[in-house]
C-alpha cells in the first residue's frame, strides 16, 4: 500500500484518537499531518514498517506532545502553560493499546453536529473521516477551492470556540443525531452515485467512502437498524455502477442494463444487510428503498422484476416521505406493473399539482410512457419539454436520442399513411 | 465554558396573552432560574424592558448619534438573557431548551470569549 492509500484508510482513525487525547481538533490534525510527513521522510529509506498504523499512531502521539510543549512555550499565562505541559505528559504516557481505540464514532457525530450547517457537515466528514483532500472535496462538489477551504476552517473554529463536544450523544438525543449522520452519509453517496458532471473519478470515490462510512457505522452501532438499511441500500445501488453507463459514456436505463455487469458479491452482501435491517425492525425510508433495490437485484432479467411489490413499497415510502420525486418514481413503477396508461394518469395529477414544474424528469417520464403507448407526437412534445429543463450532459444526450427516435417514428407513420 | 443565552420572542404576542397566561410564564421562569442556580450553571440573567424603551447610540466622525428604539427592527425582539457556565455546547443547548420562551421564541446560544482568546 502506498502512503496515500494508508492515509486514506488510517488518518481518520488516528485523528479520532488524537482528538480524544488532546481535546482539540486542530492540534490533532496538525499532529496527524506531521506524522504522515515523517512517514514520507522515513519510509522510502527505512522501508515501510510491518505495522504502519502502529507506527503512525506512535508518531502522531509524539508529534502531539511536541506541539503541546511548543504551545506551552508561548503560553501567556502560567496556568495555560501548566495545563499544556500536563497534557503533554499524559499523552506521552498513554499506553499503545488504548491509543488504538476506535474513536471514529465520536468523530462522526461531532462532524455531523446540528450546530454545524449541512454544507459544512458533509465536507468535514469527508475531510476528517475519509481523509479526502480539500481539493478533492471542492472538485467533487463543484465549489471553488478557497470557498471549500474556508468552510472547513470556519467549521473547525466553531467546534473549538463554541465547545462542540467530542462524544457520542446521550441516549435521548441519539436517534435524532444518528438520523443526521445517516443523512450526511447518504448525501455523500448520492453525490458519488449521480456523478456525471464534475470530476467523475473523484465522485465515484465518494460512493466508496460513503459505503465505508456505512460499514463503520454498522460495525460500531450494530443495533442501529436504519444504519444497516442505509448500508444495504448503498451496496445494492453501487452494485450496478458498471452497468449504468455504456463505454461511450451514455446512460443505460435499468431495464436495459447488462445484469452480468452487476457486482454479485456486493449484491449478496447488500441483500444480507437488508435482511438484517428488516429483522432488526427497520421500516424507515432507507429500509424501504433498500427493499426496492433488493427486488431489482433479485430479478435475473428486467422482465422478472416484481413490480407490484415495488409499487407497494413506494406507497409505504410515500407515507413516510411524501415528496413529488417519490411520487414520480411510484408512477413509473405503476406504469410497469399496470401499464403506461395508469402511470400516465398519476403523472397528470402530479402535473396539475405543479410541484415538479422545473424538474426535467417529469416531462421525460411522460415522454417515456407516451412512447410506450405509441403516441409519437405527444412523446416528442414531452421530450422537448424535458430537454428545455435538463442540465446534465449525459441525460441531455439520452433525451435527444429519444427525441430523434420519436421524429423517426412520426416520419414512418406519415410515410405509411 | 461560559455562554450567553439570548432570549428572543415577538413582543406583540406577549400582550395578546391573558394575565393568567402571563403569570404562568413568569412562574415557569422563576422555576427555571431556581433550577439552574441550584445546579451551579447560573452566572446571571435579567428580563429587559421592551424595545419601545430602548435607545441606540452610535459614535460616527466624533459625533454622538442617539436614536429612539432598538438597533434594528426585527421580527423577534431581545427580551432577556441568561449567562451560564456549562461543560460544552450540548450542555448549554440543553439548558437553553428549558427556558420558557424557547417554546414560542428563539434562544440564541453564544459562547463568551475568554480572556487571551482571539474571537
Amino acid at each position: 500500500m502506498t502512503i496515500e492509500q494508508i492515509y486514506r484508510e488510517e488518518s481518520g482513525r488516528i485523528l479520532a484518537t488524537l482528538i480524544r487525547l488532546l481535546g482539540d481538533f486542530e492540534l490533532a490534525e496538525e499532529a496527524v499531518q506531521e506524522a504522515f510527513t515523517a512517514a514520507l521522510e522515513h519510509w522510502p529509506t527505512e522501508g515501510t514498517p510491518a505495522n504502519p498504523r502502529a507506527w503512525l499512531v506512535s508518531a502522531g502521539r509524539n508529534k502531539a506532545v511536541d506541539l503541546l510543549r511548543r504551545r506551552a512555550c508561548f503560553a501567556a499565562k502560567r496556568d495555560e502553560l501548566a495545563r499544556l505541559n500536563a497534557l503533554a505528559e499524559e499523552v506521552a504516557e498513554t499506553p499503545e493499546e488504548t491509543m488504538v481505540n476506535d474513536d471514529r464514532l465520536r468523530l462522526i457525530f461531532t462532524c455531523c453536529h446540528p450546530a454545524l450547517a449541512r454544507e459544512v457537515q458533509v465536507p468535514l466528514t469527508l475531510r476528517t473521516l475519509c481523509g479526502l483532500s480539500t481539493e478533492e472535496i471542492a472538485r467533487a462538489f463543484l465549489v471553488p477551492l478557497p470557498t471549500m477551504a474556508q468552510r472547513l476552517v470556519r467549521a473547525k473554529a466553531k467546534i473549538r470556540d463554541a465547545a462542540i463536544p467530542y462524544r457520542v450523544p446521550a441516549d435521548d438525543d441519539l436517534a435524532e443525531r444518528l438520523d443526521t449522520v445517516l443523512l450526511v452519509v447518504y448525501l455523500v453517496f448520492n453525490e458519488g452515485y449521480n456523478a456525471s458532471s464534475g470530476d467523475v473519478l473523484v465522485r465515484r470515490e465518494l460512493s466508496s467512502e460513503a459505503i465505508r462510512l456505512g460499514r463503520l457505522l454498522h460495525v460500531l452501532m450494530p443495533e442501529a437498524a436504519e444504519a444497516a438499511a442505509l448500508l444495504a441500500l448503498m451496496l445494492l445501488h453501487d452494485s450496478r455502477r458498471d452497468a449504468r453507463m455504456s463505454a461511450a459514456g451514455e446512460i443505460v436505463l435499468l431495464e436495459e442494463q447488462d445484469r452480468t455487469m452487476w457486482h454479485r458479491e456486493q449484491i449478496v452482501e447488500g441483500l444480507e444487510m437488508a435482511e438484517t435491517a428488516l429483522a432488526q425492525g427497520a421500516r424507515g425510508p432507507y429500509a424501504l428503498q433498500a427493499a426496492i433495490a433488493a427486488l431489482h437485484a433479485e430479478a435475473k432479467q428486467a422482465g422478472e422484476t416484481d413490480w407490484h411489490q415495488i409499487v407497494g413499497l413506494y406507497e409505504l415510502l410515500l407515507r413516510q416521505q411524501p415528496s413529488p420525486v417519490v411520487e414520480l418514481n411510484r408512477a413509473a413503477a405503476v406504469a410497469m406493473a399496470e401499464g403506461p396508461a395508469e402511470g400516465l394518469r398519476l403523472l397528470d395529477t402530479l402535473e396539475e399539482q405543479g410541484a415538479l414544474k422545473d424538474y426535467y424528469l417529469l416531462p421525460a417520464a411522460r415522454g417515456d410512457l407516451l412512447r410506450r403507448m405509441g403516441r409519437w407526437s405527444e412523446a416528442e412534445k414531452a421530450y422537448r419539454e424535458a430537454l428545455a429543463l435538463v442540465a446534465n450532459e449525459a441525460e441531455r444526450r439520452f433525451l435527444e436520442r429519444r427525441l430523434a427516435e420519436m421524429q423517426t417514428r412520426r416520419a414512418e407513420n406519415l410515410a405509411g399513411a | 465554558m461560559q455562554y450567553l443565552l439570548l432570549i428572543y420572542d415577538q413582543e406583540s404576542q406577549w400582550s395578546k396573552l391573558s394575565e393568567a397566561e402571563q403569570g404562568k410564564i413568569y412562574q415557569d421562569y422563576g422555576d427555571f432560574t431556581q433550577s439552574v442556580t441550584k445546579s451551579g450553571h447560573y452566572l446571571g440573567g435579567n428580563q429587559l424592558h421592551p424595545v419601545s424603551k430602548a435607545t441606540t447610540v452610535r459614535m460616527r466622525d466624533g459625533k454622538k448619534l442617539v436614536t429612539d428604539g432598538p438597533f434594528a427592527e426585527t421580527k423577534e425582539q431581545l427580551g432577556g438573557y441568561y449567562m451560564i457556565d456549562a461543560k460544552d455546547l450540548d450542555d448549554a443547548v440543553a439548558i437553553a431548551a428549558r427556558i420558557p420562551s424557547a417554546r414560542f421564541g428563539s434562544i440564541e446560544v453564544r459562547p463568551i470569549v475568554t480572556r487571551g482568546e482571539r474571537a
